[in-house]
């Protein structure tokens, strides 16, 4: 009852809150020619893209081309490529102490590690969890919910869940104690807590490219298994001749996604651990973020500089991506 | 009531997609509250004409006038006609009620008058029960009444159907081609309807119009159609079982049919050696000889329906129907007679040859 | 190996469960354990009071020590159950503690005293949620108003983001006009400018707009979502010309028709959208940190943010306050599971 009145309530206002621009729309369409009408529709969306994405992207270069620690772009003196040359300053690219901005490149190297080692083992448990989701199982609803539950927490809960987990005086180290062995502290080592953000961060986000890899797996027809049978092929070759061939489309997808999405690594390890201990797990974008925003002198040239930086690697991986969605539209025909 | 006029006109109308032309300069002529049904294979125009007529398709050239007023640039809106689609196109997320109502609305009417109309138009199409339900929750045949319901609400100039019956099944089509001529002669509206089925246009229409590729092929009398087609294309259209079409020759003033035999007819031959074909229905083509025409076939196969039976000969291919049952067997010889009235003449375009005036 | 490949690729056992099922069964278990058990974990705990959480180790559910009002003394006195000593198998009530030794009294008896080495009785606890710590937060923190913050720019934007969406995609899967395919196009590509990159110049924008500190410079960047846009037309598509032609046979006009047909049966799609522009705006962290600089104006997962960083950090509050975080993702998350995860799978995007 009280359901059907709040509807109807709702009802009302939606149709007297969309009849407001029924006027002017209706005098728009009296007035335009033909085919301008689209342009209304799309406007709004659009200079709101112009705005906040566009125009940041010019304004971007423009930054990165300037010096000193003013916002104002009018108040700031034209440096050229110095930013970049400073950024880019180094006697040994391994050696990030020989470097001019050495943050730059313990970020850069902290990254490549993260990168490699997260997309990799996050690819590989995706994998098997999509494979054993993809049986018979009874329950699979409930499981497949579970492994998903944790995408759609915020970063910062994320963050908190597993420093709850992993302080001093924490449940793993109380496991630990009770097994007699020496409770460690897990965020105060340069080793182990570059090791949980890579955790945590497959914790977060695997149920994601597990759903994407499942749903590969469910769109190869089951006909093809039961021929397969049928041919009395074993279960190795079914796996390496038509499992993963099939999916490979889907494979590539997640891979791709995985390393731009673990390129911009931030929120989580942000709050984790702050980018320490030092800068053992500073990763790129909180490079940006301290340089441009958190630091006392805000340097908002070189925060642009790294982030055109940045933007060339995901423009790379982004041409990688579309490259392999081609190849995965061609394949389903 | 009296009635704004539903006349509708047609002059060399054009429609170009980019640069492929579909509809090359139709004229055409429907006064007010007739019926006329335009007939043609698919792909022929006749549903891109019937939009054009609506307002839903620019015409490129020429004029459309409705109720002897240009419309060309007139919006679909402002035409005062209805369109009957054939998907129907009833909103899903509307009750019965709500779609026949939403024109109405659309046009600011206060609700009162709105609820006259939509009472009146369920009333006479039997939908009275169903104003509440949403369109799933209906059969095909309801869900065609309410798209006829949403077009009788707005009381247009002239209704308009586009291939309205082909998502039916045969038996409800046959109840629903009735119920329409019904609605039609009740109204008195002008109605243009838009079919592939030549049995629709021939029990349906006042006036049928064939189209083929874009072009007029003959606009006339169901019968004028039947009996006298132009060409060969309308001939073979109009008429169920297919007309048979037979190959020859014109040989000292009759035409010799390869196979077959010589057949005399009452059409103006041309100069003998002429390539010709003649064309004749099934149910023109008598079993047994008589005076002359007379011709024998090979038996390939019998269809007997018991009210009647299709003979199929072989080689030429002609099909005749016989009245009643038959004893004809496949391989068995018979003899055949084709009545030289019953016999159209074409020419090697495909024109038909007209009569020797007696 | 080709053991292990069974496990991977049979898809049904059939009738028995044989090992490969074990197998699968114990990773989910296990797997499930993993996912899930940190979140109860930190639910459990964000009950316990300041005293439990320090407890090493830790218990699993919340508890405190029983107290039990004792004749002549004015407060409740703690209980214990002795484990050594003449008393060994009784339960006590302490008076004071001195050092190594404890002065005790049975509650039946409380004239004499009893002397006990504090290392021969356990604590006698029973399970006890502490609410407090929830019922505190609105009085001791200003709470209220980071919850406010969250849900306002999650339902204006969520709204916004719903209505700039599909009038855009109504027109690029409805209409032809010139510049469309360009303009979906430039749609298109901004999926791939990631916000990080262009953080420095947004808040230079949101700075001359007037934006900072304002819940309006977290909302206006992040409504015209590329993925939304992407996502209704691709379902737009699907709905027949014919509905709108019959519209405008109707005299609808195109608002109406956009409002009064298309919306409608959109619905699906919106409620996925609507899902997704949800679980963005609740959870962003790192643009309404920058935009959003004076703590009136942080949003719940700032606040989190900041108060953690605090030198004594208060975790019974900070517990209770990140459950409060993720209850409204959980509970949506557990009515619309088959939604969201149908919709991701379907639409490859986060």
């Amino acid at each position: 009852m009280i359901g059907t009145i709040a509807s109807q309530a709702a009802g009302r206002l939606y149709a007297a809150v969309m009849n407001l621009p029924e006027r002017p729309m209706r005098w728009a369409q009296g007035h335009l020619p033909d085919g301008r009408l689209g342009w209304l529709f799309v406007g709004p969306n659009l200079a709101i893209f112009a705005v906040f994405t566009f125009l940041p992207i010019i304004v971007d270069f423009y930054y990165a081309g300037t010096g000193g620690t003013n916002l104002l772009p009018t108040e700031r003196p034209w440096v050229g490529l110095e930013n970049f040359a400073s950024l880019l300053a180094c006697k040994d690219y391994f050696e990030p102490n020989s470097c001019v901005r050495d943050q730059f490149w313990y970020a850069i190297w902290n990254t490549v590690k993260f990168v490699a080692l997260q997309v990799a083992l996050m690819l590989a448990f995706s994998l098997v969890t999509a494979l054993v989701l993809n049986r018979k199982i009874i329950g699979r609803g409930f499981f497949r919910a579970a492994f998903f539950y944790p995408v759609l927490l915020s970063p910062v809960v994320v963050a908190l869940i597993w420093k709850w987990v992993l302080q001093r005086d924490g449940v793993l180290n109380a496991a630990f104690v009770g097994a007699g062995l020496q409770p460690v502290e897990w965020l105060l080592s340069a080793r182990s807590a570059f090791g949980w953000t890579v955790f945590v961060s497959i914790w977060a986000h695997m149920g994601f490219y597990t759903l994407i890899l499942l749903a590969g797996l469910q769109a190869i027809p089951a006909d093809i298994y039961e021929a397969a049978a049928m041919d009395a092929a074993p279960p190795l070759r079914v796996f390496r001749r038509i499992t993963l061939p099939l999916l490979m489309p889907s494979v590539l997808v997640v891979l791709v996604l995985g390393l731009i999405r673990a390129v911009q690594i931030f929120d989580e390890v942000y709050v984790l651990t702050g980018g320490g201990p030092g800068s053992a797990t500073t990763y790129l974008v909180e490079f940006i973020y301290n340089t441009g925003f958190s630091a006392q002198v805000r340097q908002y040239g070189l925060a642009a500089a790294a982030s055109l930086l940045l933007a060339g690697v995901l423009l790379v991986l982004t041409l990688i991506q579309l490259r392999g969605m081609r190849a995965k539209g061609s394949s389903r025909g | 009531m009296s009635r704004i006029d539903g006349s509708l006109a047609l002059q060399d109308v054009v429609k170009r997609f980019g640069n492929t032309e579909v509809v090359h300069g139709v004229s055409f002529d429907v006064a007010d509250g007739e019926f006329v049904v335009f007939v043609g294979p698919s792909g022929c125009g006749k549903s891109t004409l019937l939009r054009m007529i609506c307002g839903l398709e620019s015409v490129t050239e020429g004029e459309v006038r409705i109720g002897g007023e240009r419309v060309n640039d007139l919006p679909a809106a402002r035409r005062g006609l209805a369109l009957v689609f054939q998907s129907y196109a009833l909103y899903p997320h509307m009750s019965v009620y709500q779609n026949m109502a939403f024109g109405l609305e659309n046009l600011g009417m206060p609700k009162t008058e709105i609820q006259a109309r939509v009472g009146e138009a369920a009333r006479m199409l039997r939908l009275e029960e169903y104003l509440q339900r949403k369109p799933t929750a209906l059969s095909g045949g309801q869900r065609q009444r309410v798209a006829i319901g949403r077009a009788i609400v707005r009381e247009p100039r002239i209704f308009l159907f586009d291939e309205p019956l082909s998502n039916l099944d045969a038996e409800l089509r046959v109840g629903m081609r009735a119920e329409l001529v019904d609605l039609h002669r009740r109204l008195g509206t002008t109605m243009i309807y838009v079919t592939h089925d030549q049995v629709e246009a021939m029990t349906m229409a006042d006036k049928i119009v064939v189209l083929r590729a874009g072009r007029v092929e003959q606009v006339g009398l169901p019968l004028e159609l039947y009996n006298n087609p132009c060409n060969r294309f309308v001939a073979g259209f109009i008429g169920s079982p297919r007309m048979n079409f037979l190959e020859g020759r014109v040989v000292d003033g009759v035409i010799e049919l390869p196979g077959l035999g010589v057949v005399r007819t009452r059409a103006r031959l041309p100069a003998g050696g002429t390539p010709i074909s003649i064309g004749i229905r099934p149910e023109h083509i008598h079993a047994g000889h008589q005076a002359d025409n007379n011709l024998t076939g090979a038996v390939a196969g019998v269809e007997q329906l018991g009210g009647l039976s299709y003979v199929r000969l072989a080689g030429p291919d002609i099909t005749i129907q016989i009245p009643g049952q038959t004893r004809l067997a496949a391989g068995a010889a018979t003899p055949i007679h084709f009545p030289a009235g019953a016999i159209h003449v074409f020419d090697a375009d495909g024109l038909t040859l007209p009569r020797q005036t007696p | 190996m080709d053991r292990l490949a069974r496990l991977l690729t049979a898809t049904r056992g059939r009738g028995r469960m044989d090992w490969t099922d074990w197998a699968s069964y114990l990773y989910l278990v296990l797997g499930t354990l993993l996912m899930l058990g940190p979140v109860v974990w930190l639910a459990l705990s964000s009950l316990k009071s300041p005293s439990g959480l320090i407890e090493f180790p830790p218990t699993l559910l919340p508890q405190e020590q029983v107290r039990v009002a004792v004749p002549t003394y004015p407060a409740p006195l703690p209980l214990y159950r002795i484990t050594e000593g003449d008393h060994a198998g009784q339960t006590l009530a302490e008076v004071r503690k001195i050092g190594l030794q404890a002065t005790m009294v049975d509650p039946a008896a409380p004239e004499t005293p009893i002397r006990v080495p504090i290392d021969a009785r356990t604590k006698v606890m029973r399970l006890h949620a502490a609410w407090d710590n929830y019922g505190d937060l609105l009085q001791k923190f200003d709470f209220g108003r980071y919850l406010w913050n969250s849900v306002f720019i999650t339902t204006v934007a969520t709204l916004i983001t719903l209505l700039l969406n599909s009038m855009a995609a109504f027109a690029l899967s409805k209409y032809r006009f010139a510049g469309r395919d360009p303009v979906f196009l430039l749609m298109l590509a901004t999926l791939m400018i990631p916000p990080t990159i262009i953080l420095v110049p947004n808040y230079l924008i949101a700075a001359v707009l007037g934006l900072t500190d304002n819940p309006w410079g977290v909302i206006w960047p992040a409504v015209a979502t590329p993925t939304g846009v992407f996502l209704l037309r691709q379902y737009m598509l699907t709905l027949p010309d014919d509905l709108l032609e019959a519209a405008r046979m109707d005299n609808a006009s195109e608002w109406r028709i956009y409002w009064r047909i298309v919306l409608p049966l959109s619905k699906p799609a919106l409620a996925v959208l609507a899902i997704f522009s949800v679980m963005w705006r609740w959870n962003e962290f790192l643009w309404p940190m920058v935009v959003l600089g004076r703590s009136e104006s942080f949003t719940l997962p700032l606040a989190l943010n900041s108060f953690q960083g605090e030198l004594t950090t208060q975790w019974n509050y900070l517990l209770a306050m990140t459950v409060v975080t993720l209850v409204p993702v959980t509970v949506i998350f557990a009515l619309l599971q088959r939604h969201i995860t149908q919709g991701i799978a379907s639409a490859g995007v986060k």
